[in-house]
This record gives structure tokens, sequence and C-alpha cells, in this order.
């Protein structure tokens, strides 16, 4: 018990978060909204923060693109009933997995070094991307 | 140390989930073992009875051919069953809060009539405008094409239909499975009826029919459970093959959301074009992998109770000030205290959050000689705000939890000069650059 109470102190519980929803303009494909929120202002620029969601939404588009390489693979699983699929990852995991390195390194070199960090969307489940902004307190 | 609890034994939705989180299918799967069953059977009498006399007066080739369609059929039967169909993960507290608070923007500009908030809200999907409905079980807009199932209690992606026969629902991950689970179904039944007549036509040449029938009562129990399947099978593979191509969900079908009406134009936004390129995405377009993580491991929750207790704890260290000031050593050696052990396991983070804790809590010696202990402000802002909010730390991963403390400032009043808006900064694991 005495070890859970500790954890309350942690900081991240308690900061501001910002979401940036999903962009359904050009259909259901995973893709964010690349609007600037204005609580970002003083801490990261717009032109980086368009810059990061630009290759974010690059990465996911390569995901869900249909690409020959896809449609080998879906046709390979296919033939062997679809039993490859258990011991191998799709392109799709490999790009997902892509857009983690990405967002752990732009976290290391950009953004938490200015108080904001960015969740992995697929921790959210694609819905949305979660800012924090780590110095400020959510008084609610 | 408490057991280590995996996400998919807290998952909120109505589901069973077999072999530790790796199979998960809806609460009734009753009818899923009677299609398995009829299934089996049939194709196990033609395999035992008709298979061996087709084999030997006809071709070797009949039962091979069997086999590979009967495999066909179940792995993507079992695909369809045991596999997430895209749930979508329900919105955590804090985006809850979010879209709760959108919401009801609009309603305080009129404060004397209470009318419900809008619960709605439309996106322009290729120029054609979609309505996305709030679920009040998830807490989000389902994005278009999205429908929460009833019988699962969860949001599906690319919702198609709830199917009792392979006892979950099909959506968004298993559509493409389902598809072809009926048209290899289809396939096999034509399949077996033909092999049976065959079977029953060749020893009739022989002896009389009824004499044919007697010697092989299995082909006539297979004839008959065919006959009446194969005509819903091929019918629901027809209709299936039209979704396909056209890009719509036997929701959307049934709704008639493309539909033309009252005037409006109505057009699938979601076609790919062409019949080609809708049956390619459905076959063998992306295969999105599961949002669930059902395997993973959930980070304790704290409960509002302990919330309540750590903020009081300042007041209590009062009394004991001295110990702890020896316990925690000053803020400079607290920077110096960064251990970097690789940790991982869900255990390791409750140990690290301990320290971390400890760490946090920032003992020091005012210029009159009296001795301080308190949070620092960043981590709740003190009592008031810390109890009011439920913590929800187990919505976080460990790759989070990596980030979670790193930076801490120090902004009390009281603090030495050189302290003064210093930055503590703790690391653990990989991030001891920051
Ligand atoms: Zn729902
Ligand atoms: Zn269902």
């Amino acid at each position: 018990m005495s070890e859970m109470e500790n954890l309350a102190a942690l900081p991240v519980n308690q900061c501001i978060k910002i979401f940036v929803q999903r962009d359904f303009t050009d259909g259901t494909a995973v893709k964010f909204q690349n609007k600037y929120p204005p609580e970002l202002r003083g801490k990261i620029e717009e032109s980086q923060f368009s810059q990061t969601l630009n290759t974010l939404n690059g990465l996911y588009a390569e995901a869900e693109s249909l690409s020959s390489r896809t449609y080998c693979e879906s046709c390979f699983a296919c033939l062997t009933a679809y039993l490859a699929y258990l011991c191998m990852d799709t392109y799709y995991e490999k790009c997902l997995k892509k857009v983690n390195r990405y967002i752990e390194e732009q976290n290391k070199t950009v953004y938490v070094p200015r108080g904001v960090m960015l969740v992995d969307p697929v921790e959210r489940g694609l819905r949305v991307l979660e800012i924090c902004l780590l110095n400020e307190t959510n008084h609610r | 140390m408490p057991k280590k609890v995996r996400k998919w034994e807290v998952f909120p939705g109505k589901n069973k989930f077999y072999c530790n989180g790796r199979i998960m299918m809806a609460k009734q799967s009753g009818i899923f073992y009677l299609t398995c069953s009829l299934i089996v059977v049939t194709s196990g009498l033609f395999f035992g009875f008709d298979c061996v006399y087709l084999a030997e007066h006809v071709t070797p080739a009949i039962p091979a051919i069997g086999v590979a369609l009967f495999l066909f059929v179940m792995s993507t039967l079992f695909r369809t069953s045991f596999s997430d169909p895209g749930v979508i993960p329900r919105s955590t507290p804090d985006e809850a809060a979010e879209i709760e608070k959108q919401i009801e923007v609009p309603n305080t500009s009129s404060p004397g009539t209470y009318r419900p908030p809008p619960r709605t809200r439309e996106v322009v999907v290729k120029g054609q405008v979609i309505k996305l409905k709030y679920c009040f079980t998830c807490k989000i807009f389902r994005p278009p094409r999205a429908s929460h199932c009833s019988l699962c209690d969860n949001c599906v992606e690319r919702f198609d239909h709830h199917c009792p026969w392979v006892g979950n629902c099909v959506g968004k991950r298993n559509y493409r499975y389902f598809y072809l689970f009926i048209l290899s179904l289809s396939v096999l039944c034509i399949y077996i009826f033909a092999c049976v007549l065959t079977h029953l036509i060749l020893r009739a040449q022989n002896d009389n029919f009824l004499n044919a029938m007697k010697e092989s009562p299995a082909s006539i129990v297979e004839a008959i459970i065919c006959f009446f399947s194969v005509w819903s099978i091929i019918g629901l593979a027809g209709f299936h093959t039209y979704l396909a191509t056209s890009e719509q969900t036997t929701n959307e079908d049934i709704k008639g959301s493309f539909t033309a009406k009252r005037g409006q134009d109505n057009f699938n936004p979601y076609s790919k074009g062409s019949i080609i390129k809708n049956c390619m995405t459905v076959l063998c377009g992306p295969t999105a992998p599961s949002l669930l993580d059902r395997r993973g491991f959930v980070v304790p929750e704290v409960s509002q109770a302990l919330v309540v207790q750590v903020s009081e704890n300042p007041e209590k260290e009062h009394n004991s000030v001295n110990v702890r000031h020896e316990y925690y050593g000053s803020t400079n050696i607290t920077n110096q205290k960064t251990n970097s052990t690789g940790m991982n396991t869900a255990d390791d983070i409750n140990n690290e959050s301990k320290n971390v804790a400890k760490r946090e809590m920032i003992t020091y010696q005012t210029p009159d000689g009296t001795v301080n202990s308190k949070l620092p402000p960043n981590s709740g802002g003190g009592p008031p705000t810390c109890t009011g909010r439920k913590n929800h730390i187990w919505d976080m991963t460990l790759n989070q939890l990596n980030y979670m403390d790193i930076v801490i400032p120090i902004t009390s009043e009281n603090t030495e000069s050189g302290t003064k808006g210093e930055k503590t900064v703790v690391s653990r694991g990989c991030s001891t650059e920051y």
C-alpha cells in the first residue's frame, strides 16, 4: 500500500493535456488534424509542430497505402490459410513501430526539453494524438 | 508483490478470452460451436466414407482438394471468431473529460432552457457530410463507419454485423476472413455435394440406386446437410460479394446510408473508385493490427482515497522533520541520486515510482535554521487539487512511465537561491539524456 500511495505524486497525471483529433476528410485512414493548438504557443514553433504532424501522417499513410508490398504479403498469407500471420509481423505493424520510434526520437530531441510530451497514438487506440504539457498543473 | 494483471483481464467489453488473452470471442458462442460441429461432422463423414471410394475409383486428387478446402474453411472461421474485430478502445478519463467540456460549451449560452447537449458532430468525408454519434459507453465520438455492438458492448471499426454463427462481431479486422470463410464454405459445400452425388451414381451403375444408398448411408446425411445449407451460404456469399465490390458494410446497406434520399445526392465516400479496387482492398488491403494490447500489463490504479492520504503526508512529516532530512538529503544530493537501472516490468515500476516520489519530496533548510519538507507544486498544486482528481496511472503504458517523472521544477519561494527555478532531472532507464 505504501508504494501505491506515492504514485499519486507523479506529475503527468495532473498536467494539462491537448488532444489532436483525427482528420477524416480523406476517408477513414489514420490521419491527424494538422492544426496548431494555441496552448503550444511559446513552447513549440508552429512550423516544428506541423512538420512533426506531417511526418506522422506520412508514416500512417504509408501503412494504409495499397502498395504492391501489402498485396503480396496478403496474398502470401492467404495461400498459407493465414497461418503465416502467426509467425510474421505485417507491414502495418512495422509501420506502427516506425511511428513509435519517430515519436520517441522527437520527444527526446525536441519536445521533452521544452516541457511537452507526445504520446504515441497507438496507446490511445489511434483516436487522438495526446500532447502533455509537463510543467503545467491542471486546476479543475 | 501482487500478481501482474494483463489488460484482457480488466477489459470493459462483454467478451470472452482464452489462451491468456490471445483468443477473443463474444460472450455467447453456442451457435459458433454448432457451426463448427456441422462443418467438422459433414467433412468427417465425407472423408471417412465417400473419399475412400472416390480416391480408389476416380482419382486421389479428390480427397487432396477436399482437405485443402476444409483446412482453409476452418482457418478462416477460426480467424474470424478468435480475433479482435477492430474494437476501438474506450477513451481515457482525461480524453472523456475533454470531450465532455467541448460538448457542454454551446449549452451554457442559454441558461434558462435546458437542452440536452448535442451528441453529434459532423465531419466531411470526401465532400460527403457524415454525422458522428457520441457513444455513451465508450465515451468517444465514433469514427465514421464504426458502430457500437450491444452484444459485445464495444465500438467496432467498420462494423459490419454481429454474427452469432461465428460467435464474434464482424468488423474492420476480420471482415476479410469472414468473407473468405463464406466464400470457401460455399465452395466446400458444393464440392462435397457434387462428390457425394458422383459417389452414389458410380455405385448405382453397378447396382441399383436404392442399394447404393443402403451401402453408403453417410452419403445421404451429407447430401441432405449440404443441400439445405448451400442455398443460404451461396446467398450470403453473393450478398457479401456485392458489398465488397461496392465497399459497403451490411450495417450501411441496411440503413441505406448511401442511397439518394430527398433529392440529396448521396454517394459512398469510402469506395475506392472501381469494383476491382474495392475487392482488392477487402481481400488484400493492409491488415490493421489490434489496438487493444490485450496481453500488455496493467499499471496499477491508485484509488481516490489513496490520493487523499498522500496529500496529507506533508503535514505529518513536520513532526518527524529531522528523520526525513537525514533520509532524503538535500536537493543537491537528490540530483546526484539519479539511478538508471534498466527497468521494464510492472513490479519495477512500483518500486521505481516509490523512489521517484521520495526524490520529489523536497526537504530543505531555510536560512533561519528551520527545516521544511513539502511536495513540489506541480504534483497537484497541493491538497485541494489533489483530492478532487482521480489518478489514472493505470492508463499509461510502460513507455510513458519512462517520461513521466523527467522534469520536476522546483519553484518554491523558500528555496535557497542556488536551487530556485532549477529543474531537478530524474532520469531512469533510457531517458538519461534529458
Ligand atoms: Zn461504443
Ligand atoms: Zn458483437
